[in-house]
């Protein structure tokens, strides 16, 4: 089966953040990481996670099996950029500086090189903070998150779900694919391309069966507790919101604005060194 | 189906819990796939099929709570990073393609060919949109990534979800509607 990213508690300053405070922090590095194209911004972005990573105390080993995963998508991407557009980082850029011609009319270009630099290093920004939420946030606490957040406590609560069912869910389908399996359903290359989807329905069904039971037992329950009765909820582990949580709260919301302000200064989201 | 307390403002407490376990299945799944064989390095998934038969049965809302939900903890767990234009045209499409939910009957028992029909229309359409249409359009507003490439990948997931929908979706829908008795099985007397 593969490889999940979970939680567990060793106990760094990282771990002792409240969720929500961590939520925001997730949230506002994506978001500047996404809108802003400004080289300088996103490597101390980038540096600053990798020191956060390091507070944290989490071990590497944890995370170079996704690490790897996230390169190879890195590269085809990086690659698929390159061959469907050479020349978008010289439109960005305005300019021209060929480094290398290469074959069949595709040349290399330093605005192009720096424009997919810009690429990857937003991949690089959000990977250890995205890293750092998933294996440092207690997924009780997840959902309390965000309602304080101001999501209402219905979805809220569906993420909850979510959360505590996945584990149940991979089980039951290595349980049913190798029940499958051993009464001949082949999803391999052995059969044709139709059948192969068509078998992986006959997988499907028995785990869309039981999931259909388990809303039907979940929902019963929490009806009969008066689920929804109310406009508010109490969460069983609910984060407490610490001073130090308020501090970063505070500075996250500062470097927001300033990120955004920076990137815009100069009327463009891209920085542009080759002026 | 109905319940006594479903003048309950707000979500329905089906439709919370449906988007939850729904989400469950698909994180679940996210990196079950076959190879597709012909294509180097091309795999089917099958998030798109839960995803629709959810939203078919419970609803657009459910559908996009689901597909919210399912793309950005997938992503998050499996690939520690959300790439968030996806995950919005994946919402879309879960809202999208419950839209003709009400005609479809799946939970009475009463999904046969005519309704199977504007499933497959109405998931077509809706694939349409989230990946020829928005997935795109934000991939170049937001990551600023070549519209060529883009457009390219939308069409390629326009195509493999749409099959994928059509008949995993497809035979989902007939074998639940099977089990399921009809509503019209005790009639009301006046």
């Amino acid at each position: 089966m593969a490889r999940l990213l979970s939680y567990s508690d060793n106990g760094s300053p990282v771990h002792a953040l409240s969720g929500t405070t961590k939520l925001l922090y997730f949230l506002v590095w994506s978001l500047v990481s996404m809108i802003t194209y400004d080289t300088r911004l996103l490597l101390f972005m980038f540096l600053s996670s990798l020191v956060v990573f390091k507070i944290s105390r989490v071990d590497f080993k944890t995370v170079a099996f996704v690490l790897k995963l996230i390169l190879v998508f890195l590269s085809i991407n990086l690659i698929a950029i390159f061959l469907f557009s050479p020349e978008e980082g010289v439109d960005i850029y305005g300019g021209r500086t060929v480094l290398a011609d290469l074959f069949a009319g595709y040349s290399l270009t330093a605005q192009q090189l720096f424009y997919e630099f810009n690429v990857a290093l937003k991949y690089f920004t959000i990977i250890p903070i995205a890293l750092l939420f998933i294996l440092t946030t207690n997924p009780s606490e997840f959902a309390s998150s965000l309602n304080k957040l101001g999501l209402s406590y219905k979805i809220s609560y569906s993420v909850a779900i979510t959360l505590r069912y996945i584990p149940d869910m991979q089980r039951d389908y290595v349980i049913v694919s190798q029940a499958q399996q051993a009464r001949g359903v082949d999803m391999s290359r052995k059969v044709s391309l139709y059948k192969r989807i068509k078998n992986a329905a006959l997988v499907l069904i028995p785990l869309f069966f039981s999931s259909m039971d388990r809303i039907d037992t979940i929902s019963n329950a929490m009806e009969l507790r008066g689920f929804g009765k109310k406009g508010r909820r109490t969460w069983y582990a609910a984060g407490k919101i610490r001073r130090r949580d308020r501090v970063i709260i505070a500075s996250l919301v500062c470097f927001a604005i300033l990120s955004i302000v920076i990137t815009f200064a100069d009327g463009s989201r891209f920085y542009n060194p080759f002026k | 189906m109905n319940n006594l307390f479903s003048r309950r403002k707000g979500l329905a407490i089906k439709t919370i819990v449906a988007i939850g376990i729904g989400a469950a299945l698909v994180v679940a799944i996210y990196q079950v796939s076959i190879p597709v064989g012909f294509i180097p390095n091309t795999r089917l998934q099958f998030n798109a099929a839960i995803i629709a038969i959810i939203s078919a049965i419970f609803g657009p809302v459910a559908g996009l709570f689901t597909g919210l939900i399912s793309h950005t903890l997938g992503d998050a767990i499996f690939y520690g990073g959300v790439w968030w234009s996806w995950v919005i045209a994946d919402a879309v499409y879960g809202f999208l393609v419950g839209l003709t939910f009400k005609k479809l009957k799946i939970s009475e028992g009463g999904f046969a060919s005519k309704q199977a029909l504007i499933f497959n229309i109405n998931q077509f359409l809706a694939n349409a949109a989230a990946w020829i249409f928005v997935a795109p359009i934000l991939d170049i507003l937001i990551y600023a990534e070549p519209s060529d490439k883009v457009f390219a990948q939308g069409v390629t997931a326009f195509a493999v979800n749409g099959a994928v929908t059509l008949i995993v979706g497809t035979i989902l829908a007939f074998a639940y509607s099977k089990i399921r008795t009809g509503n019209s099985s005790l009639e009301k007397e006046a």
